[in-house]
């Protein structure tokens, strides 16, 4: 039998093209594979074989998602595959994002299997687990090896249209289908047996897990922001001059409070951006992109809002983990909340 | 961020480039911004009209505060 053919994603940093100074790249598409997807052929062994790779700019992508998505469909149509495999992003935002976009498409429009793997708290992975098959990896290319492992396999049995076993035997996200199956006791007793083993502080297992909403209703309009003190607050990273507190670049551990009552504007010899996941030179050469505290301070002088706050936060949003951002907002809104805050706006890049 | 400042009762609103990003995070309030590197400017311009971009969307985040909203809203610019 031949091999069944794989067209490849992947994104400008794993094609060896560069960094964030390229995240710009154009859809481009190349003979075999590239990156990450020679690991990917060895493993799929005399199964499968990686035929072409697109290659795509994370930001490219995510700006223009109608063009990328209609070009990149375009040229994994060329090559008709058995599958399309995106990534892996680990924790790559965009590239996560991407990945999960892109097999979506390709699977609406072109009807083959599809598959991608990322970090579960990569954002597009609650975006697109539930429609397209998402192995979970490692948080940094450091789990190459391990996500290669878990993704070739069930790219195989995808792309060969062999049933595919659960979540946690083929170590995909849960897509939130259900299955029939009959089960050797009937409901009432596994309840009662689940029952059992939570009041004695067993370890049991749901055979339904609700779905984590954490969802926070809108608060209320402001009434009046001419009379109001209005706060900035940014995942973009915009630090002063030389990062004073040394936020990381990705991952930050740590928030930033900075004074901004005597700055009418951000220059380039006062802020810049402390921010790994994006190519800095826009914001470095005038953070005001980033955290318009210029047109702040114009509307507050025209009366439109009653005050800028004093202070604004600031930290990388970048593979920052969701429970550390969680825990930095939740210290910050207070203090918003006792310096008599009415408005937040939020910036990200 | 979003969600814990508007949790503590503070309404917010998201300025961000990858609106689908903001849905997921749990935004109410999003208004939709430029570029990824420079999501209040474009470098394009020169600095008198990069400027008054700038400020065209900082007056729709404004509004965005003002308008009671029933679950999530872009604010299209």
């Amino acid at each position: 039998m031949s091999k069944l053919k794989v067209v490849h994603y992947i994104n400008q940093f794993f094609a060896g093209i560069g960094g964030e100074e390229k995240a710009d790249y154009k859809p481009e598409v190349r003979e075999g594979v590239v990156g990450p997807g020679m690991a990917f052929n060895k493993k799929f062994g005399d199964d499968a074989e990686i035929v072409a790779t697109v290659i795509c700019g994370d930001s490219y992508f995510n700006e223009n998602l109608e063009e990328a998505k209609a070009k990149v469909i375009e040229m994994v149509k060329e090559y008709d595959p058995d599958l399309f495999m995106a990534g892996p992003a680990f924790n790559a935002g965009r590239y996560g994002v991407a990945c999960g976009t892109i097999t979506d498409a390709v699977k609406e429009e072109l009807n083959i299997p599809v598959i991608t793997g990322m970090y579960e708290e990569n954002p597009g992975a609650d975006m697109f687990k539930k429609s397209v098959h998402i192995v979970e990896t490692r948080n940094s290319a450091a789990g190459m090896r391990k996500a290669v492992k878990s993704m070739a396999p069930l790219a195989v049995k995808l792309a060969k249209g062999e049933e595919i076993g659960s979540p946690e035997e083929e170590h995909y996200m849960p897509m939130g289908v259900r299955k029939n199956y009959f089960a050797e006791k009937r409901g009432a007793e596994r309840a009662v047996d689940m029952l059992v083993k939570k009041l004695k502080g067993e370890e049991f297992k749901t055979e339904f897990a609700m779905p984590d909403f954490d969802r926070v209703d809108a608060n209320p309009a402001v009434k009046d922001l001419s009379k109001s003190k209005v706060a900035l607050v940014t995942s973009g990273g915009i630090v002063p001059k030389d990062n004073p507190d040394h936020i990381e670049s990705s991952s930050a551990s740590k928030y930033g409070k900075y004074d901004i009552s005597d700055f009418n504007n951000l220059t380039e010899e006062t802020h810049e951006t402390a921010h790994g996941g994006y190519d800095p030179v826009y914001a470095n050469e005038d953070s005001d992109r980033v955290l318009p505290v210029d047109v702040l301070r114009d509307l507050e002088k025209e009366g439109r809002i009653g005050e800028l706050h004093k202070f604004f936060y600031t930290t990388t949003g970048n593979g920052t983990a969701v429970a550390s951002s969680k825990a930095f907002a939740e210290e910050f809104a207070k203090e918003l909340v006792a310096d008599g805050v009415d408005a937040v706006i939020l910036t990200s890049t | 961020m979003v969600k814990e400042i508007e949790r503590a009762g503070i309404p917010v609103v998201h300025m961000c480039t990858v609106v689908p990003i903001s849905k997921t995070v749990g935004a109410n309030r999003i208004v939709p911004t430029i570029a990824i590197p420079h999501p209040l400017g474009n470098p394009a311009l020169d600095a008198d009209e990069e400027k008054q971009l700038r400020r065209g969307l900082v007056e729709k985040a404004l509004e965005a505060l003002e308008t009671e909203v029933d679950g999530q809203t872009v604010f299209e610019a």
